[in-house]
């Protein structure tokens, strides 16, 4: 009969196995590095959250293809363990938790959206995991002081900064004062759309133009008429409006039916709201922000140039047309942790960390450099407008293939 | 009971001090200053700038009101169904807008295969009466004798479930179905303002529909043996099944007619607004608001509150800006609420 302190030794010695073996092997298990992230892939983000791990997979499995990571003269191949969050924030906490103390991951993804990373980044800081994210813009996950926290796409309050750039070019070459250019702004009342404002509102005071509109979307409300009706009694030259898929489809829809004349309108989210295929002709000259477009003439040593990846990731997943950026931006995301191991050559997080912390690189998706906070601060926002319902890059006019149309022509 | 009649009507003619000293009322008074501040905060410069566009540009005023009157008529569709079931059968049916949005996605699949959406009107009314029966007989059949709570729980159980449905066969994009109708420009007076014909063609339907609605529920409810089971039922449910009415029948016409009546209302709200399988609550707070406005068993009163609250949102959002525009709804309730207690209170006060 064991005694009961026997008893406690041999729990305790199991206990212990357990809690060492499970971690050890897996942040590394053989010659694969694990990788883990949730992502949402029921609810209400499960679109993008698809596009987000597709773009994933096809990054590690060209990784793995050629050579994976090399670190310490050996080659490792790359994992991703997914877990879906089912597009709740608290749900993505529980399986960051979960992905970090049962699984033993060392090394995180992003989810999808701004609101899953910020429930999931005060996770991986408690156990100090680094985290290199790709869909969570929110300027508010980079005022926190994470330090394991690093994106790859531009915040948010940069979206629609550039459009206001270009309303002020276009005053000056129709000879028209900065200070007499109007400005209508209708945007979503939800901490996306509102850093999307402030970027706005800051470029508008330098730029020193006027305000006309200022309305804020309640989150439920499906009607712009109202808002819609006093930009044609006060004719601004811009219009801009940010409020997820269902602010482009309701704004389009109803510029189009009350036959708004601005000539210029700009607005977030054309693409997942499909505002072209949807409203064809109307939609003609609108302006909308993008993280990334095929068109760019980003070359990186992965995927080669930005149209590369275009082509391989439509031969890899059936059923897309156009490549959304949320892909394109989650596999620049993988680049980003296979540079790092390789440049750290080894796997202790604190020093893979640094690693990130240090990126300087060039990929098919933009140039990658981090600021003390986080964020990738190499690579702009671009503005593409719809032409003959094409999407086309016209600013900034470094990387724009085409002139942008102004006056926007109104059917 | 001490004071003598006399007294108490001197009381009621005191108006305002007398209602003052009950507590409840002193709350009433408390709310309406609340109330009023908010309103003197709000008609801040901005407001009164708005106000003067609407001045000069009264043109604009035209449009407003027949926005505010068209998509009115679709908000009063929608909450006559909950005023049928709220009243008959006493459930406060709360996936009431996923009813409209599951009617809106009736639309939208005819519209993706190339059937004009209108043709979405009848498949939805039938399609969503034949869902209603279901939804009567799995859930609301055994919650329908319950308390409160219960009937609220479940219907709120079944927003839930067919939000996620929809999102699991639809995906969670915004979808809309186009009408191809054209928008037409009126100008007058140096001015101009639009509307849009399928706006016009939603409101004339809703009109139709809900005078047909009204007439037939009339003649029904006056005539038909199934009517006045339903009215007997509505009464007093226990003494109509002493009588020999199935309630229960009575309850699942009742339930699946308000189904198909958000339907109807779906396949409009698709070709004017847009849908998504989480944008049913929208619709159900309208419902809910204006049948509170109302009352329930005053289809007049459905149909003002309706257009009503349709042509207070857009004025609203024009003067207040859009963060006020559903700010208005809920603040024209706590009006109608306040001032049907006030007139309540003068009116029990009388009969005691």
């Amino acid at each position: 009969m064991l005694k009961s302190h026997q008893h406690a030794v041999i729990i305790a010695t199991a206990a212990t196995a357990v809690a060492m073996a499970s971690p050890a092997a897996a942040k590394v298990e053989g010659d694969t590095i694990v990788l883990g992230s949730a992502l949402s892939e029921t609810g209400k983000y499960s679109t993008n959250g698809i596009h987000a791990k597709n773009g994933y997979n096809i990054a590690v499995d060209l990784i793995n293809k050629r050579g994976g990571v090399k670190v310490g003269g050996k080659s490792y191949k790359l994992k991703i363990i997914y877990y879906d969050d089912e597009s709740t924030p608290a749900r993505g906490a529980q399986l960051a938790e979960r992905l970090i103390r049962q699984d033993g991951v060392k090394y995180m993804l992003g989810p999808y959206s701004s609101g899953l990373t910020k429930a999931i980044a005060p996770v991986t800081e408690k156990y100090r995991i680094p985290m290199v994210e790709a869909e969570g813009a929110s300027r508010s996950l980079f005022t926190k002081g994470y330090r394991y926290l690093f994106a790859v796409l531009s915040t948010s309050e940069q979206y629609l900064a550039s459009a206001i750039q270009l309303a002020a070019e276009i005053a000056d070459r129709n000879g028209k004062k900065r200070s007499d250019v109007k400005i209508a702004m209708a945007f979503e009342n939800d901490p996306f759309s509102l850093d999307v404002r402030a970027g706005v509102l800051a470029d508008i005071r330098r730029l020193g133009m006027r305000v006309v509109i200022d309305d804020r979307l309640p989150r439920d409300l499906s009607d712009m008429s109202a808002t819609l009706t006093k930009v044609r009694a006060l004719q601004p030259d811009l219009l801009v409006v940010s409020g997820h898929s269902k602010g482009a489809a309701t704004a389009a829809r109803q510029v189009k039916e009350l036959k708004i004349a601005t000539p210029m309108i700009a607005m977030t989210h054309c693409e997942s709201a499909k505002i072209v295929s949807k409203f064809s002709a109307a939609v003609n000259g609108f302006l909308c922000p993008t993280q990334w477009a095929e068109t760019l003439s980003y070359t990186g040593e992965y995927f080669g140039s930005a149209a590369a990846f275009d082509n391989k990731f439509k031969a890899t997943f059936s059923g897309y047309r156009t490549v959304p950026y949320q892909s394109a931006q989650a596999a620049a995301a993988v680049l980003v942790w296979k540079d790092a191991f390789e440049r750290a050559n080894g796997f202790d997080p604190e020093k893979v960390r640094d690693a990130i912390a240090a990126t300087d690189m060039v990929t098919f998706y933009g140039p990658i450099k981090f600021s003390e906070a986080g964020n990738n601060i190499a690579k702009p926002m671009v503005l593409r407008q719809i032409q003959d319902g094409r999407y086309v890059v016209v600013a900034p006019s470094k990387w724009a293939s085409h002139k942008v149309q102004w006056p926007r022509k109104v059917q | 009971m001490a004071p003598s009649e006399t007294a108490s009507q001197a009381r009621v003619g005191l108006g305002m001090p007398a209602w003052l000293k009950s507590s409840s009322d002193g709350w009433t008074l408390f709310f309406m200053l609340a109330l009023v501040c908010l309103c003197l905060v709000a008609i801040s410069e901005n407001a009164r700038n708005n106000l003067t566009i609407l001045e000069v540009a009264w043109q604009q005023n035209i449009q407003l009101l027949l926005d505010g009157l068209f998509i009115g008529a679709i908000f009063a569709f929608a909450a006559y169904g909950l005023a049928l079931v709220w009243g008959v059968m006493n459930v406060k049916n709360l996936c009431q807008g996923e009813y409209v949005i599951m009617g809106g996605y009736i639309s939208y699949c005819m519209y993706a295969n190339g059937i004009h959406p209108f043709f979405g009107f009848p498949v939805a009314i039938v399609l969503m009466f034949g869902f209603g029966w279901l939804m009567y007989f799995l859930v609301i059949k055994r919650v329908i004798d319950r308390d409160l709570f219960t009937s609220l729980l479940a219907t709120f159980g079944i927003a839930i479930v067919l939000q996620q449905g929809l999102n699991l066969i639809f995906g969670p994009e915004v979808q809309t179905a186009r009408s191809g109708l054209p928008t037409a420009t009126i100008t007058i007076g140096g001015g101009s303002f639009t509307f849009a014909w399928i706006k016009l063609a939603a409101f004339l339907m809703c009109g139709a529909d809900a005078g047909r609605l009204a007439l037939v529920i009339v003649l029904f409810m006056k005539r038909s043996r199934m009517g006045q089971a339903i009215r007997a039922t509505a009464q007093d449910p226990r003494a109509a099944r002493v009588m020999g009415i199935d309630t229960g029948k009575v309850y699942a016409f009742t339930y699946s007619l308000n189904a198909a009546i958000c339907g109807a209302a779906g396949v409009l709200i698709a070709m004017i607004w847009v849908i998504q399988p989480f944008y049913g609550i929208t619709h159900s707070i309208r419902s809910f608001v204006v049948v509170t406005a109302a009352g329930f068993g005053n289809l007049p009163g459905v149909i003002t509150a309706g257009l009503g609250l349709g042509v207070a949102e857009q004025y609203s959002g024009f003067v207040l800006g859009a963060d006020f525009q559903q700010a208005t709804v809920v603040g024209l309730l706590l009006l109608v609420l306040i001032w049907r207690q006030i007139v309540e209170n003068k009116y029990r006060r009388v009969v005691e």
